[in-house]
């Protein structure tokens, strides 16, 4: 009985992991092993059949790019700026909380919301975005059209929502440096630049890295708002005529749900799922060797 | 408190109302226009009642759908079966009762033939009651019509286009006189109404064969449909818009374009998001009969009330449910009978410019022929669809159309 009891109170984790982690998850994988189609009944053992069809598939290998495009497109300044913003706040300003809550805000947004205003921000026709760039003289971008416009415009979906995040969680770091790091090499003669690069983003390199794997495993799974950035356009999950901004998520919505191929897009889940285990186990791997040295 | 439980409790019980009435529930999409009808049924009917679950978007029903018919729980006692879902269903006739057992055969002559054949499956069971059909016509803007100098009475403008060659002249010449303005939405009704015509004149099937091989690249209807399409789309004489769609909602209100193919369904949509003004018109569409969407009502074979549900879907689909429908929501029955009646038959639309809309749905219909659509015709046709945008898009050549067609389709229909 005693014996049992911290098997007990840790059961509660387990059953829920094994009800809603383990069990979709392997589901998943057997149903990736079938020809699996609701509206027919069709259910037929294919090996891996699905899978090799996927290594070959051109279409989910667009949708990886797309994927790896807006996710670079949108993490490489996101963190910047939630670097130089941290930074920023840091220092003694007046408001400084009213800034902190202003960051946090859209965070708290629905998705949905953002993505709604944002493509009408974008819409090629009457967007405010093409109507300022009119303004500077920029010809009219068509921002659903063009693969490298669409990745552009989602990016700043995303990090209009994202960038808050991260500057907040470099404040809490930051407040951990000791003051009197900077205020010897102040003494020193370095400027604030120079302050910046060599000591405040050396010591934040952990939380860095942090960050930058939590936007991995979100950027992989980016669905909302590509989803309805297209529903303005002709087919919701085909991301534009071209697929020009179809996420790997939204393929495997399109594979399962649209097209009643559950097998495929079981398939394209775990591909997915591959890809996100090993871009993070990249990510351990430099953040082991990086902390490793500093220490 | 206690009564929100009793309610919670009842709800999980499945169903029934309290009041030892049977609840009946119907599964829709879009718009059906039967609100009247369940109060008429269900005054008649003191023992039942009835529930709609309607969903908007024929995209989000559909996967519902398959999940709760292939499960076996949740799906409606009625339910619609729009004609792109119907032949995958039909694979699976077994989930379906047979509403034959409960006297469907003796409906037989309230219906088009070819419409009551696509509602039996390959076994010979009675799957699905008809309910609408799509005759296609072309609405207009009289008043660009006008500006362009372009004729705006419906019969002169329906002698401008006797082929979808002369529309497309037309449409050449308008947008020379009007430019700013498109000749029409999208490829996609183009496409779908010469694709029906071309099979209804020649082999009777679009991109599958009736052995349910995919023939895309080697079917002519196929491809004199695509190259009529592609047309169009290279002369930038579509918006590149899809049906019903915000940007499409948006264009229309800016009188971004000048003709749309309407299926007698379209309509309603038209009406509604042109923000009250009606400054459009119906005429007949260019290249002969031709038909785009209309559903089926079946009845799951999971429901506890076979009997009653059968019985519903039998009353919504008479030819007095479905000439009510056609008065709430514009939608074309596809009975005979229904068509006839004079609340049909002498329709005129004030939003349409008092068009006679039911004479001249009513004609075409009588000179739909039946066409044969594969289980994956719908994925085909998205595929399919996308190509011919990007080429209005400028984002592809039009003479990598076709192969590019092909490929798409293929993959679709593996």
């Amino acid at each position: 009985m005693r014996r049992s009891t911290p098997y007990l109170l840790v059961a509660p984790f387990f059953l829920l992991f094994l009800a809603f982690g383990a069990f979709p998850l392997l589901f998943t994988l057997w149903m990736a092993l079938h020809d699996w189609e609701l509206g027919s009944g069709t259910r037929r053992w294919v090996g891996l059949g699905n899978f090799r069809y996927l290594a070959t598939d051109a279409d989910f290998w667009h949708a990886v790019v797309n994927t790896a495009g807006i996710f670079a497109l949108s993490t490489v300044p996101q963190l910047l700026a939630a670097l130089v913003l941290a930074d920023l706040l840091d220092r003694r300003l007046r408001g400084a909380a009213a800034l902190r809550v202003a960051l946090a805000a859209p965070l708290v947004t629905a998705t949905a919301a953002v993505a709604l205003v944002f493509t009408q921000l974008f819409d090629s026709d009457h967007g405010l975005v093409n109507g300022l760039l009119g303004l500077v003289g920029v010809p009219p971008v068509d921002w659903q059209g063009g693969r490298l416009a669409s990745w552009t415009a989602l990016a700043a979906m995303v990090d209009w929502r994202w960038t808050g995040n991260n500057a907040l969680i470099y404040l809490a770091a930051l407040q951990a440096v000791p003051r009197e790091l900077y205020e010897a090499a102040a003494l020193d003669g370095a400027s604030p630049a120079r302050r910046f690069w060599t000591i405040t983003v050396p010591l934040l390199r952990p939380t860095i890295v942090f960050t930058a794997v939590v936007s991995t495993v979100g950027g992989l799974q980016l669905f909302t708002e590509p989803t309805l950035f297209g529903a303005a356009g002709a087919h919701r999950m085909d991301g534009g005529a071209q697929h020009q901004f179809q996420t790997v998520t939204m393929y495997l919505f399109e594979s399962a749900f649209g097209q009643d191929r559950y097998g495929y897009g079981a398939a394209v889940a775990w591909a997915l799922f591959l890809l996100i285990v090993t871009f993070a186990l990249l990510n351990a791997l430099v953040l082991r060797r990086r902390t490793g040295g500093a220490r | 408190m206690l009564r929100g439980l009793a309610a919670v409790a009842l709800l999980a019980a499945g169903c029934a109302p309290g009041d030892g009435r049977t609840l009946l529930t119907v599964d829709l999409f879009g718009e059906f226009g039967y609100e009247r009808l369940y109060r008429e049924y269900e005054a008649a009917h003191p023992e039942i009642r009835v529930r709609q679950r309607r969903i908007s978007v024929l995209d989000d029903y559909a996967p519902r759908l398959r999940q709760r018919i292939a499960t076996g729980h949740g799906a409606g006692d009625v339910v619609a079966l729009e004609e792109g879902l119907l032949p995958a269903f039909l694979r699976r006739p077994e989930r379906f009762v047979d509403l034959s057992a409960y006297g469907g055969r003796a409906l037989e002559p309230y219906f088009l033939p070819w419409k009551w054949r696509m509602g039996v499956a390959a076994d010979g069971r009675l799957v699905g009651l008809g309910t609408d059909i799509g005759p296609l016509a072309l609405c207009y803007r009289p008043d660009l019509f006008a500006r362009a100098g372009l004729p705006t009475a419906r019969d002169a403008v329906a002698r401008l286009w006797p082929t979808w060659d002369a529309y497309y002249r037309t449409g050449l010449a308008f947008e020379r006189r009007l430019p700013g303005v498109r000749w029409l939405d999208g490829p996609t009704a183009v496409f779908r109404a010469a694709l029906l015509q071309e099979a209804g004149r020649g082999p009777g099937f679009t991109y599958f064969d009736r052995s349910g091989r995919l023939v895309f690249a080697s079917n002519p209807a196929v491809r004199t449909a695509f190259a009529t399409a592609l047309r169009f789309e290279r002369a930038r004489l579509t918006a590149d818009l899809q049906v019903f769609t915000p940007s499409w909602q948006t264009a229309l209100r800016r009188d971004r374009f000048a003709t749309v193919p309407c299926p007698a369904w379209m309509l309603g949509g038209l009406a509604a998001f042109s923000g009250g003004r009606g400054r459009w018109d119906v005429a007949t569409a260019p290249g002969g009969a031709g038909s785009w969407g209309g559903s089926w009502l079946a009845v799951p074979r999971q429901t506890r009330h076979p009997a009653r549900a059968a019985a519903l879907a039998a009353f919504l689909t008479s030819p007095h449910g479905q000439v009510a429908a056609f008065r709430a929501r514009s939608t074309f029955p596809s009975s005979p009978q229904a068509a006839r009646d004079p609340v049909v038959a002498g329709s005129a639309n004030a939003f349409f410019g008092g068009a006679p809309t039911g004479r001249i749905f009513g004609a075409v219909a009588a000179r739909v022929r039946p066409v044969y659509l594969g289980p994956r015709n719908e994925d085909v046709r998205v595929a399919v669809d996308d190509v011919l945008l990007s080429v209005g898009q400028g984002r592809l050549a039009a003479r990598d159309a076709w192969p590019r067609a092909v490929r798409a389709a293929a993959k679709a229909a593996r």
